[in-house]
């Protein structure tokens, strides 16, 4: 369908309404003279529709869009594996959506227990000791996890740790989420398999660092194999190790970062745990800490007294950091990775993993020929092909490449990431794909380099061409920004 | 194998051995021996589908929820009625499964529904540039006392005592992290105190004033003196506010707001124990470059359509990197849908409404309690929208168990946090209640038994 979508704004027609109020049965008010001037004087230019043109106009829009429902979605980081609906209809039932927050305790206690119950499970997983469901997404985890490190060397008087060490390699978000809990950012180098090298960590470990941030399998998809040495270095010079759980879907069940020395860790429910990402979120992403950071927390936490769960504040828990958002987190995102663990069972999460890197590597292994790939050996659940040397051959960059991919029906992986690849293309193919869909992709990859050999780029520049518009001007829009419908006046 | 993996024993069979590999544990031998690991002991054994809803249903069955017991409770998360078509719209998987829109070509959906929420959020404030959302509305808050900090290079966050408890501890504790000064307004008659705000701003050094309205106590606050206060102080004015009041009370933006944030909860998403709902953000042209987060912008394909795409990246985390001055990568995309289709069927007369009723149902309870003789309004005079405070003659505490136990969640008890209001009562009526519900409230709370 190529009709013109119009706007909501586009669509409305005065005295259309979507929506019938039950009629008031009691007295009605003046607002006017009830609120004065605080009354509202120029109505929103809201859109007037009825309710079945609501419905069609977001029903069209949704098909506009590509999604895991419909097909593959090899996003390397991203981690977009299927997400079950049973998961859907649990968070939907009206004793958990229908909750009120701070109604009595006695009345949600099967709430309480689902978040005490999935803070262990993330624990075990993790090997951690304790685990906060507050913060509502990857970043907000992150930031969290760096204020309990501030507050930890707070509350030891060492106030001259600054300084928070990332590799080169790592998530765009690591040294913004340092930056904006106060600390000074300082890149480590990774040798050649993106691991970092311990002498030059060492080289920079001393008493003004406060922590190092990794993830583990790291942004080229190798385990780093001297993670003991790393983080027990960090250790003898006083700091504290971060995980950035974002690669956490390699390794359940084969190895823990609690295991590895790292002291907190974030996580992505809408990555590991098969929460949905609905277009950018709701998400949710607990962090989990060793024993020592427990009281510093966000406030409240769920403890369980006596066979009752109850929310402890911060009134009782004088170390904790206090709230990073209101109320538990994202809860109805915690019901569906609630119900995602419950249905893997321990064979299953391990499964799960096992067969992420399973696909990975026989995916990696029928790129490997059109690409060079930037690892050696095996991979883990990821991994990054080099797009430098097609470019340099054929001029056919790695966005035209992305773009064939979207012509051939697939989304693109992640492109020009990590930073230390040429042209970098990263693909995670998770594990909920068949091994039919991987050679479908495979072939479509095939054809798409051989197309890059004979015809060139000017055979990319006009792709996609399937697609309910083709390439935007990006450089437009930010030059003269349209961020709102412009009304005629 | 688990329901959502298709490999079979056969294709693994297959796989390891295109790969060259006997086992999948070699493709886990990069993972020294000293850190692997066998089992998760402690996760409870798999279950089939019928038993993972058994043991939700279990769960959601151990709470009692606000469809069966009327709900007076609000402080922050408000009930009020969803259409069915929100949800029928926010579960198409095209909207559930998709990914941050950074492939413009197959996200229009979500680009143009992101680009729609920003013109309503726009509209409802009487600001100039809404961003794509926030986690929610207490972080939404302190990210704008952040921006204000960095606008006006000044390190002090003031804000009112009538500003919700919970907002209010997220905002010392990012002031904490990002090393900021703060000082609190207190409150007379229910809104902020002016002379007392007179003192704080004398300094100087204020980089904005955080004010709420309608406050915590449900009050009204008179945006446009307090900015011109906090104008001639040098400093930002950050209005906390809600959307489905905007429908009913005048935007902020005209009455000199610098941003205006606050929670969206209340337009199309359910209570759902707090959470996921979504923050809003909204500034004018001065601050737009330094607004955190996600932006949508129009422009056009290479065949000259309108197209949408996220725009301004140069501000985003992933670009900025260490100098970034916001983490946030993400919005609470889902929720916003939510929010925009809501908004699309109420439209501007539809919001009124609710408005309309909210009012007439708040006065009425508020009329019924006060002639019961047991309660008195705390701020009389005052004008409030959906919440007010009452004082009542016995305690909270056991006029809230009273209620729970006639089938009734009753209002929040203020005196843990506010001790200056003894026995005060914070109580939301929403249009969701009916007359039967509030004479029901009325009878018991007002009753002498």
């Amino acid at each position: 369908m190529t009709r013109r979508m119009e706007t909501v704004f586009e669509a409305s027609r005065p005295g259309r309404k979507g929506y019938a109020l039950p009629e008031l049965d009691v007295p009605a008010v003046d607002c006017r003279a009830a609120l004065g001037k605080a009354c509202r004087g120029k109505p929103p230019r809201l859109p007037e529709m009825a309710e079945v043109d609501v419905v069609r106009h977001f029903t069209r829009l949704s098909k506009l869009n590509y999604s895991v429902d419909e097909g593959f979605y090899p996003l390397g980081s991203c981690t977009m594996k299927y997400n079950p609906k049973v998961n859907e209809a649990a968070a939907r039932m009206p004793g958990f959506a229908h909750l009120h927050p701070l109604q009595p305790e006695e009345t949600a206690q099967g709430a309480m227990k689902l978040l005490f119950d999935l803070g262990a499970m993330l624990a075990e997983i993790t090997g951690m000791d304790a685990v906060t469901l507050q913060p509502a997404a990857g970043a907000h985890g992150e930031q969290t996890g760096l204020m309990l490190i501030k507050a930890w060397h707070e509350s030891r008087g060492d106030a001259k740790r600054t300084k928070v060490i990332v590799p080169d390699s790592a998530h765009g978000t690591n040294p913004a989420s340092a930056a904006v809990t106060g600390f000074e950012t300082v890149e480590v180098a990774s040798d050649d398999e993106g691991m970092v090298d311990l002498g030059s960590l060492e080289a920079i470990l001393d008493d003004t660092v406060a922590a190092l941030m990794l993830t583990n399998p790291n942004t080229l998809g190798i385990f780093e194999k001297h993670i003991l040495e790393l983080t027990e270095a960090v250790h003898r010079a006083g700091g504290l190790v971060y995980y950035d759980g974002a690669n956490l879907n390699a390794i359940m069940g084969k190895a823990r970062p609690g295991d590895m020395g790292f002291d907190v860790l974030h996580l992505n429910l809408h990555k590991t745990f098969g929460t949905p990402h609905g277009g950018g979120g709701p998400g949710a992403g607990p962090v989990g800490v060793k024993a020592e950071l427990e009281p510093f927390l966000p406030s409240p936490v769920v403890t369980l007294k006596g066979g009752r769960y109850t929310f402890t504040g911060k009134d009782e828990r004088p170390l904790s950091i206090g709230r990073v958002r209101s109320f538990y987190g994202n809860f109805g995102v915690l019901v569906k990775a609630y119900a995602y663990i419950r249905a893997l069972g321990p064979e299953g999460l391990k499964e799960a993993s096992e067969m992420s890197v399973l696909n990975a590597n026989y995916l990696a292994k029928k790129l490997g020929g059109l690409y060079p790939l930037a690892h050696k050996g095996h991979c883990m659940h990821e991994f990054v092909l080099n797009g430098g040397p097609l470019k340099h051959e054929t001029g056919v960059s790695t966005l035209d490449v992305a773009k064939a991919v979207i012509e051939a029906g697939f989304h693109p992986p992640t492109i020009y990431f990590p930073l230390i690849v040429p042209e970098a293309i990263m693909v995670e193919p998770t594990e909920t794909e068949s091994v039919e869909t991987l050679d479908r992709f495979a072939e479509a990859m095939e054809d798409i380099v051989a197309k890059a050999r004979s015809e060139g780029p000017e055979a990319f520049h006009g792709l996609p061409t399937t697609t309910p518009i083709s390439r935007p001007d990006e450089t437009t829009a930010a030059r003269n920004p349209i961020l709102r419908w412009q009304f005629e006046e | 194998m688990s329901r959502y993996t298709p490999a079979t024993a056969e294709d693994r069979r297959r796989m390891l051995e295109y790969i060259g590999v006997g086992s999948i544990d070699d493709l886990y031998s990069g993972i020294p021996a000293g850190v692997r690991q066998k089992d998760l002991p402690d996760i409870p054994k798999a279950l089939s589908e019928p038993e993972v809803i058994r043991d939700l249903r279990e769960l959601a069955g151990a709470n009692r929820n606000i469809d069966d017991l009327p709900c007076f409770l609000g402080a922050g998360i408000y009930d009020h009625f969803i259409p069915a078509a929100v949800d029928s719209i926010i579960s198409r998987g095209e909207f559930t499964t998709c990914y941050t829109p950074y492939q413009p070509e197959v996200s229009q959906g979500t680009l143009q529904a992101i680009f729609q929420y920003q013109t309503m959020v726009c509209e409802l404030t009487g600001m100039e540039v809404s961003n794509a959302s926030m986690y929610d509305g207490a972080s939404a808050t302190a990210e704008a006392a952040v921006l204000a900090a960095s606008a006006t290079k000044r390190k002090k966050i003031l804000w009112g005592r009538n500003v919700n408890p919970q907002t209010r501890e997220v905002l010392r504790t990012y002031c904490w992290s990002r090393s900021l000064e703060h000082g609190e307004v207190p409150a007379a008659g229910g809104t902020i105190d002016r002379e007392a705000l007179d003192g704080a701003l004398s300094a100087g050094d204020a980089a904005a004033l955080v004010v709420q309205s309608p406050s915590f106590f449900g009050t009204v606050e008179d945006i446009k003196a307090l900015a011109e206060k906090v104008h001639g102080a040098g400093a930002i004015l950050v209005v906390v506010t809600d959307l489905l009041a905007l429908g009913t009370l005048e935007a902020p933006g005209v009455l000199g707001a610098d941003i205006v944030v606050g929670d969206g909860q209340t337009v199309g998403n359910p209570a759902s124990f707090g959470g996921p709902a979504f923050g809003f953000i909204a500034v004018n042209k001065p601050l737009m470059r330094k607004m955190p987060g996600r932006i949508c912008g129009q422009t056009v394909d290479s065949r000259g359509r309108r197209a949408f795409v996220l725009t301004l990246q140069a501000r985003e985390q992933h670009i900025r990197r260490e100098k970034a001055t916001s983490n946030i990568c993400s919005n609470q995309n889902l929720c916003i849908v939510a929010a925009s289709v809501y908004l699309s069927l109420l439209g501007p007369q539809g919001l009124a409404e609710v408005g309309g009723q909210v009012m007439a149902k708040m006065e009425y309870a508020l009329g019924r309690l006060e002639k019961s003789g047991k309660f008195r309004r705390a701020f009389p005079g005052v004008p409030c929208f959906r919440e007010a405070v009452l004082l009542s003659e016995r305690p909270v505490k056991e006029l809230n168990r009273r209620l729970l136990d006639a089938g009734i969640i009753g209002g929040y008890p203020l005196e843990p946090l506010y001790p200056e209001l003894e026995n005060g009562w914070l109580l939301a009526v929403t249009e969701n209640r009916t007359k039967q519900e509030i004479d029901r409230l009325v009878a018991v709370a007002g009753g002498d038994a």
